[in-house]
């Protein structure tokens, strides 16, 4: 299992163990954390976006052009914004720190 | 429209699986209402992926999505439903046998059953999470523009990076004071005429961008807005005098007041018994994205065949006396709608 550090946007932490194979978004629900994913990881909307944190964003890499029109529509976004449905789980995030965006 | 219309079945959401239902349930000789929040019928197809061709339709290797929305409206057609568009279903009562469904507009349908298929939710505005925004919705915060008049002389801030942000910025600059266009990047996502138009008239200072910038907060008085606090990507922040927000980040759906219908829910999706479709409340089902069951996989094929599910045990209540006849298409012959032999 995958270990991910999960900031929720009360600010409470989680660690979620997270299954290869699935994505962060998938591991995330599965683990009961509120990721809305309207669109169910068809990269249609913003609602699962997440902030990488800056030390390990290098590990996840930057998103893909239609990820980031579809940033666009998210708020609190910034420079290590991702949107969950897009990174995989995987040994290379293993320990990865993330936190869901400001509510208001 | 009348103010109480009568039907068999009301269907709530006109996205790809409440447009089966139609079908579905005029194949067993019974008539629909359709409430749909947006103004057109397709839901998340229509409003979120209309061009995106979609693979895993049995009989279609690829077919777009607003396509299929087409041929879904033409096998419904024979059965007359009646649609209501630009309507969110906001409360559910109960009398007897009978459910009564009431719009946003105040009108009710009463029916025999009520078939929820309203995927996420109801769209709307995806509105920026900012303190205070919905007190001024409407008045100095806009998601759409009615009457552009209203901009004249104002100071107007608009946030988004999509074409509906930059044509606005285009078409108000002629009449407002000022327009601030906020955006968290760059690169805008329009067409190339629009950002051609954009660039020339923010060389001639009659739109000023803010990139990469976001909306921070909202200060108002008495219910009219002041001024907006942005904030720069990487951390600074400044206020805009601003009389006007205009936000276009796209729409977002929400199952609003379906969580007060009495239906059993689990976090945003409706529970329901996989073999009727029905939720927990008797004569009301729930079918597509929206239902949740033992191994639910949010598909349009695995839609279809819940809402031929739900059909079947929504015929045994509104026709308890009748047998349930099972009865291919085929057999049956070109649909139309009549009453089930």
């Amino acid at each position: 299992m995958i270990s991910l550090t999960v900031l929720d946007a009360d600010g409470i932490s989680h660690t979620v163990e997270a299954k290869p194979g699935l994505t962060v978004m998938e591991a995330l629900r599965a683990a009961g954390l509120p990721l809305k994913a309207a669109c169910g990881g068809s990269l249609a909307c913003a609602t699962c976006h997440v902030i990488i944190a800056e030390k390990d964003f290098v590990r996840v890499g930057p998103p893909s052009e239609d990820e980031e029109d579809m940033l666009d529509q998210g708020f609190d976004v910034n420079r290590t914004s991702r949107l969950a449905c897009q990174i995989k789980v995987s040994s290379d995030i293993d320990g990865l720190s993330i936190r869901f965006p400001r509510q208001s | 429209m009348s103010r109480h219309a009568q039907t068999d079945v009301v269907i709530i959401g006109a996205g790809p699986i409440g447009l089966s239902a139609i079908f579905a349930c005029g194949h067993l000789g019974m008539r629909c209402h359709v409430i749909e929040a947006l103004s057109d019928v397709g839901g998340q197809c229509t409003a979120l992926y209309p061009e995106k061709p979609i693979y895993d339709i049995p009989g279609f290797p690829a077919i777009a999505a607003g396509e299929l929305i087409a041929r879904l409206m033409a096998q419904a057609a024979p059965f007359a439903p009646t649609f209501h568009l630009g309507q969110q279903a906001v409360k559910l009562t109960r009398a007897g046998d009978i459910l009564s469904v009431e719009m946003s507009s105040g009108s009710t349908i009463a029916a025999r059953a009520v078939i929820i298929a309203a995927g996420g939710g109801a769209f709307g505005p995806n509105r920026p999470p900012l303190a205070g925004i919905e007190r001024l919705e409407g008045t100095s915060v806009h998601y759409w523009v009615k009457d552009t008049a209203a901009f004249t002389g104002k100071r107007i801030v608009i946030a988004g990076g999509g074409d509906s942000a930059v044509d606005w910025a285009i078409a108000l600059s002629e009449h407002a004071q000022s327009i601030t266009l906020v955006h968290r990047r760059e690169r805008f996502r329009c067409a190339p005429a629009s950002l051609q138009k954009l660039d020339e008239l923010t060389r001639r200072g009659l739109i000023a961008l803010k990139v990469p910038y976001q909306l921070a907060a909202l200060q108002a008085e008495a219910g009219k807005l002041e001024a907006i606090e942005i904030g720069h990507i990487d951390g600074q922040r400044e206020w805009l005098e601003a009389e006007h927000l205009l936000a276009f980040y796209g729409i977002a759906s929400d199952l609003g007041p379906l969580r007060d219908f009495g239906v059993g829910l689990s976090e945003e999706q409706i529970l329901v018994d996989p073999a009727t479709m029905e939720t927990s409340e008797r004569s009301v089902f729930a079918v597509g994205d929206i239902s949740l069951y033992p191994s639910k996989q949010k598909l349009i094929v695995t839609g279809f065949a819940e809402a031929v599910t739900a059909a079947r045990t929504v015929y045994e209540r509104i026709f308890p006396d009748r047998p349930f006849h099972f009865q291919h298409s085929t057999d049956r012959g070109p649909p139309q709608l009549q009453p089930a032999q």
